[in-house]
């Protein structure tokens, strides 16, 4: 047993870490570590970056521009990435679109599309979820009905991440309402963003940002070629997705760079004349994220090590660092509130906001926001079905 | 990076597991803990003949030469079966104390015979009121012309019963909680003015208060430098609390497929109750965190031998402490409340689990005692 990477790993992973530390832009940077927002222009603005360097698409075929990195290697730049604090990769073109295209798509559609997601021309957004289906998905009713050589497409998505920067959207849309499984009779669509009868509404999440949406099509014409699969097979694709699910779901690397931050900011914080990290009753917890980031990591690392050697698709242990690292994420963020104690209460300024201390002010809205970590991609609790089901047989 | 053991651990764990299978059932677990000695000499010559008990020790002296790593699988698999034989007492502590910082002539005169299954031990530490601190020893040494004389009440030594040999820990400069001027001897359990009060533990082991009245030890008894003895005593300490760790990850191994089982046959408004939600999550749960457990038993294993740096290697056995008394403490509550009325008799083996996964919780340290130790290491 040895817990260590090799030296091919680490020589690997130091130059990921050279090569980020040299090309993550300092203002980029600075906003994750600041927890602003980030424009489209940001996220474009990194994801070409890595697009020149080759690695903006690590899993693709070589043909296609992956770089043939196997899974620990992949592991690894993943996770450095999130320890430097580089601006998210949009997934929904490079890890969602793009693998339902590489095992399902026509060429034609290959070639239209994967090029233009590589490059960063155009962005995707996913449209899954509905009003009345949200963990229990097979009963969408999104609708489209073929009339010749296109679809019409009528409903309502909703939870659209980023549709508001969206060029294209992929759907599970209900082409046959009368077939006796539910599950039958999705169909897998591509849809230009621009297409007439399409509405945004943003959904404003209670820190004040603007992630989500709700998209509606209202007899929205979409060309029969933008089907993906067969009429009807929809949710194999969508089945296939799930059992595309990356490694790094427990998102080990950001959560050091967080826990790193933590200590610092809570070490500055005074409480009775001392320093926070002294104050045993928030001492303890600290603590305990800690012990249970480094036992996660290693979790992770004996899941990748399992998956090395066996060569299977990961399956309920994603669900397992889905559940753990999530739950970290929160700890964390609600750690760093409470360190910053009476100044994590200010929200947002209301006069210029001179002297406003942007930091603190960002600690209690970042709170907030991560409560969505649980709920989001599977819930948590869908992840524990996922594991009672197809670990423990129950 | 490698999570496997490697053919030499495979194989000391299949036979180890074997044997337990084989002759460490539940039921022969009872006969053995009903004997007058609660100890069956019959598993400890078996332990001795697959070579179970040389493991961590010299190969000049009959050992393997092997870490904590080596015997981790074995370790699992006493832990799934509740073995109650003093293996930890012995191999982890009173003859790991010897081979750490005994001279030549005691590493001779110990280790073959406890490799060879001859001779048990048992580590005297523990005083009324030093809780898990380690430097808070009272007992005394003095010096008395060619002789050392100990004085002292040892409370909770495991395994002493059974023991041959005690290493007692002693003051022999300073006052109680001095990092200072504790050293080590070996008592003969036998020698005059040393007396027993023993008693079976929770878990079904047996331990026992030792007093020490004007014992008198020779000056080849004083186990390394006369003074000096607490970084040897926290560094074997951490040893045993690592091998706990991985005896933990067998305990709850059982508790869980015990409680999996239960769930998939045990019925309940005409279905099995593993149908319910409310109990598949908390199964899952248990699981996870044995998973989080075997995590960090892994890293306390693999680093309680192999970092050098003393303070790191502290903090990473507390952190695996902390994880695994969490995991002991939640697994064992959630066997039983899933089990129902069954868990809580006797007659079901997860209440033995129960109480052996509360005992190692506590043992070398709860929770609570190590997340201080960690977060003080942390800050320096």
């Amino acid at each position: 047993m040895d817990l260590n990477y090799s030296a091919e790993e680490l020589a690997f992973r130091d130059e990921v870490r050279g090569w980020l530390a040299a090309n993550l832009p300092e203002d980029l940077r600075r906003k994750i570590a600041e927890y602003e927002h980030l424009s489209k222009d940001d996220l474009l603005r990194w994801h070409r970056i890595l697009a020149k360097q080759g690695w903006v698409a690590p899993s693709w075929p070589k043909e296609w521009g992956g770089t043939g990195w196997n899974v620990v290697e992949r592991y690894i730049f993943e996770e450095e990435c999130g320890y430097a604090g580089t601006p998210p990769l949009v997934p929904f073109g490079l890890m969602m679109c793009a693998p339902v295209l590489l095992r399902f798509g026509t060429e034609a559609q290959k070639k239209r599309f994967l090029p233009r997601i590589y490059d960063g021309d155009d962005f995707w957004c996913q449209g899954y979820s509905e009003p009345g289906s949200g963990s229990d998905l097979a009963s969408l009713k999104t609708r489209a009905v073929r009339q010749g050589d296109r679809y019409v497409v009528s409903g309502q998505k909703i939870w659209t991440t980023l549709a508001h920067y969206a060029d294209w959207i992929f759907c599970l849309v209900r082409t046959d309402p009368g077939t006796a499984k539910r599950q039958e009779g999705i169909s897998f669509l591509l849809i230009d963003m621009k297409s007439p009868g399409i509405t945004v509404r943003p959904l404003i999440l209670m820190d004040g940002g603007h992630e989500v949406n709700e998209v509606f099509f209202e007899d929205v014409e979409v060309p029969v070629e933008n089907l993906v699969h067969e009429e009807g097979k929809g949710w194999t694709v969508a089945k296939y997705l799930l059992g595309h699910e990356r490694m790094n779901t427990g998102r080990i690397g950001a959560s050091k760079r967080e826990l790193a931050k933590l200590k610092e900011f809570a070490a500055a914080q005074v409480n009775h004349g001392r320093p926070m990290t002294d104050d045993v009753r928030f001492r303890d917890k600290l603590s305990r994220v800690e012990i249970e980031l480094t036992a996660l990591e290693i979790t992770n690392l004996r899941f990748l090590d399992q998956l090395r050697r066996t060569g299977q698709p990961p399956g309920a242990e994603v669900s397992m660092l889905k559940i753990k690292g999530t739950e970290i994420q929160q700890a964390l963020s609600e750690l760093m509130m409470q360190a910053a104690g009476p100044l994590a209460q200010p929200f947002r300024p209301v006069d210029g906001g001179d002297g406003f201390e942007a930091f603190t002010a960002a600690l209690a809205p970042r709170y907030c926001n991560m409560r969505k970590t649980t709920i989001y991609a599977g819930s948590n609790e869908i992840q524990r079905n996922i594991i009672s089901k197809m670990t423990l047989g129950l | 990076m490698n999570f496997d053991y490697n053919e030499e651990q495979q194989l000391l764990a299949d036979s180890v597991r074997r044997f337990v299978q084989k002759d460490y059932g539940f039921e022969a677990r009872k006969r053995i803990v009903a004997s007058r000695d609660g100890c069956s000499a019959q598993v400890w010559s078996t332990f001795a003949e697959m070579g179970l008990l040389g493991i961590p020790f010299p190969a000049e002296l009959g050992g393997f030469g092997g870490g904590a790593i080596d015997l981790m699988s074995a370790m699992e698999a006493i832990g799934e079966a509740l073995v109650v034989e003093p293996f930890l007492a012995t191999v982890g502590l009173g003859a790991q104390l010897v081979a750490r910082g005994g001279s030549a002539a005691q590493k001779k005169a110990i280790l073959p015979a406890v490799i060879e299954g001859r001779m048990k031990m048992a580590f005297a530490q523990t005083e009324r009121g030093a809780r898990y601190d380690l430097a808070r020893v009272a007992t005394s040494a003095r010096r008395a012309g060619e002789v050392w004389v100990l004085e002292g009440d040892k409370r909770m030594v495991l395994g002493a019963p059974l023991a041959d040999k005690l290493v007692v820990s002693a003051r022999t400069s300073g006052k109680p909680a001095d990092q200072q001027g504790i050293s080590l001897f070996l008592v003969d359990r036998e020698a005059a003015g040393v007396s027993l009060r023993p008693y079976v533990t929770l878990d079904e082991t047996r331990a026992a208060d030792v007093v020490l009245q004007a014992v008198e030890v020779g000056a080849d008894a004083l186990i390394g430098k006369e003074g000096e003895a607490l970084a040897l005593i926290e560094e074997v300490v951490d040893y045993a609390t690592a091998l706990l760790c991985a005896e933990a990850l067998g305990a709850m191994k059982y508790a869980n497929d015990a409680t999996l089982e239960y769930l998939k046959t045990r019925k309940q408004f005409g279905v099995p109750i593993g149908t319910f939600q409310a109990l598949q999550h908390r199964m899952v749960d248990m699981v996870i965190a044995a998973e989080q457990a075997r995590s960090m038993a892994c890293l306390a294993c693999a680093k309680v031998d192999g970092e050098t740096d003393a303070r790191e290697r502290k903090r990473l056995v507390s952190a695996a402490k902390v994880r695994i008394a969490d995991a002991c403490r939640h697994v064992s509550q959630e066997s039983i409340q899933l089990h129902g009325g069954m868990g809580m008799t006797e007659e079901m083996k997860v209440s033995h689990t129960f109480r052996r996964l509360t005992m190692i919780g506590q043992q070398f340290g709860d929770a609570e005692h190590h997340l201080e130790r960690f977060a003080a290491l942390e800050r320096g």
